[in-house]
């Protein structure tokens, strides 16, 4: 039990660390405005793709529609916040905003959820594209020109406290009796099945948890770009995030992180390169995809528990000798 | 006791009766073997005993602790959880996690756990955690796997590999093991392993087996009772002695006029 502990603690101290790092870095200087619009997006990014690779990597469902639920979460958060700028409003509007969207999920997830593979994706599409319409015909939401003076209230802080939260609900999930069973669904549906796992259950809870993590990641967004417009949740936002997880190692949530930093940082970068820019981020998604079709760490996870059980076997070693 | 109880179960695709009017019964705490040659309709029988498919007629009655419970419209997993358990054909293990998940999972549906619990981790999660985990070990002991925890189960050899759904069906806690084909593909080493294995779980799980096999010298080695299926008929049933007797059974075999 006090072993735990200690890997808990670990976990939030590296979390506190991080923070207080980041704040130093804004405070020297080194971080300027460039780069903290960069590190948000990051942010927003890792959330995105974290809900979708539990859905992807871990339940095993090939769902591109992912950018549908995050424009639930942008517009129930926008339309809150816009009545209510105050921190108090951006919390109620990340939850409602999830809460709205896991509903969706659920409604959508227990038909479309019967499909596999490609037939799910392609539905899953179409679910993000009816969302999509349907934003882009409500008087509520300001038809196509979308919502504008949102209030800025997704601050690097905030934005960073819910990467951990997020990150900490999805993984705690996948390391339960919960996760094994969806782990389960994503090897053999059949054998789950007759082992008397309720696959259905686990693949909609999957989806639903989803779901959520990317209305929050919706809500952020746009409280930070501060302007949305239905076209910001097309297909291609789905694509996008879809690239990060496949990129960093289906399966693996470090890879995710690790994903979203590196093609974050390359987009920065490429800035400068004007038009070119989108055609050297194809080329590196390319030369990535040929020479690590896996992604960046496969299925490979850090653990703290296995640094220090590395840490204590090296120092017995020698120990020894 | 009769622990199964099966009545006039049909299935037909279309025009074909894979499985017409079989009545069986397993009893408590018994070996039975069904044997047939290829294409009989056993793998159907026993999917349709699991859940996996749906009768077209019949009934299938199981003993359980709330008395006698029809499966027939039953979900698989909902079969399961009432107490049968199978391994497969062709191995369906969870190939890209820990011999220890495998087992785990397994144990998933017995151990329900809340939500709240494990994202929070609250000091219950660790507790039914540890003991879930010394439990999966403790049955993996019993087959010699104890070692093998931490691998892959892609990674095991075949015959391992076949071990290791004979354990996780077993961590179901199953009133009745369904094994389809356990020795297929086996050397006669493997294969006399796997007759000591399944005498083994006999006396040690005192749970009913029914056995879908080939190899004769492994049924006849361990079935108490045999049933014979030929073009989705019952056509014998009987000790493995009868059995060996019996006419249709041998014109079934090795053909003959009838």
């Amino acid at each position: 039990m006090k072993k735990n502990l200690k890997y808990n603690l670990t976990w939030l101290a590296i979390m506190v660390v991080g923070y207080v790092v980041i704040n130093l870095l804004e405070f020297a200087g080194i971080i300027d405005q460039f780069g903290e619009n960069t590190m948000v997006l990051i942010g927003i990014n890792i959330i995105l793709a974290t809900g979708l690779n539990l859905i992807i990597g871990f339940s095993g469902q090939f769902s591109l529609g992912h950018a549908g639920f995050m424009a639930i979460g942008a517009y129930v958060c926008a339309l809150i916040t816009s009545s209510v700028a105050t921190p108090m409003g951006m919390a109620i509007g990340m939850i409602a905003g999830a809460a709205v969207s896991a509903l969706v999920a659920l409604i959508v997830g227990i038909p479309t959820l019967r499909l596999d593979g490609d037939y799910l994706a392609i539905a899953t599409m179409g679910v993000a594209e009816i969302i999509r319409i349907i934003l882009n015909n409500l008087k509520i939401t300001n038809g196509p020109a979308g919502l504008y003076n949102i209030p800025l209230l997704a601050t690097w802080p905030v934005v960073y406290f819910m990467v951990c939260v997020t990150t900490l609900i999805i993984v705690n999930f996948i390391h339960s009796r919960d996760g094994r069973a969806v782990m389960s669904v994503r090897e053999n549906e059949i054998a789950a099945e007759s082992m008397g796992v309720n696959t259905t259950k686990w693949k909609v809870l999957a989806f639903v948890i989803g779901a959520a993590t990317a209305a929050i990641g919706g809500a952020l967004h746009a409280n930070y770009i501060q302007t949305i417009a239905p076209t910001d949740f097309g297909i291609m936002e789905s694509i996008n995030i879809l690239i990060i997880v496949v990129l960093g190692g289906i399966g693996s949530i470090t890879g995710t992180f690790v994903a979203a930093v590196v093609l974050g940082l390359l987009d920065m970068i490429l800035q400068n390169f004007g038009t070119l820019r989108m055609v050297l981020y194809s080329l590196a998604l390319i030369l990535l995809m040929v020479f690590k079709p896996s992604g960046l760490l496969g299925t490979w996870e850090f653990s703290v528990r296995n640094l220090f059980n590395r840490f204590t076997r090296s120092t017995k070693q020698k120990g020894d000798a | 006791m009769t622990l199964l109880d099966i009545k006039e179960l049909t299935k037909s695709f279309g025009g074909l009766t894979a499985v017409s009017n079989v009545t069986m019964h397993l009893n408590d705490n018994e070996l039975v073997a069904l044997i047939g040659p290829n294409g009989a309709g056993k793998t159907t029988l026993f999917n349709l005993l699991t859940g996996v498919i749906v009768p077209s007629e019949g009934t299938i009655a199981m003993q359980t602790d709330n008395g006698l419970q029809v499966l027939n419209k039953m979900k698989p997993y909902k079969v399961a959880q009432t107490g049968l358990a199978r391994t497969f054909q062709n191995i369906r293990l969870f190939k890209d996690l820990s011999v220890l998940d495998n087992v785990l999972i397994a144990m998933t549906a017995k151990n329900k756990e809340g939500f709240f619990s494990s994202i929070f981790r609250l000091p219950s999660f660790y507790h039914k955690e540890a003991a879930l985990r010394q439990e999966a070990i403790e049955l993996l002991k019993i087959f010699d796997m104890q070692d093998q925890i931490d691998n892959l189960a892609k990674n095991l050899p075949y015959g391992e590999q076949r071990r290791l759904e004979i354990v996780r069906a077993l961590a179901t806690k199953p009133k009745i093991l369904f094994l389809d084909e356990p020795a297929a593909g086996m050397n006669p080493e493997e294969t006399a392993d796997l007759t000591r294995l399944i005498r083994k779980i006999q006396q040690e799980f005192h749970i009913t087996v029914l056995l879908i096999e080939h190899d004769m010298s492994l049924v006849m080695n361990v079935a108490e009772r045999i049933y014979v299926l030929e073009y989705g008929q019952l056509i014998a049933e009987g000790t493995p002695t009868q059995i060996q007797q019996n006419e249709r059974v041998i014109k079934a075999y090795l053909g003959g006029e009838s």
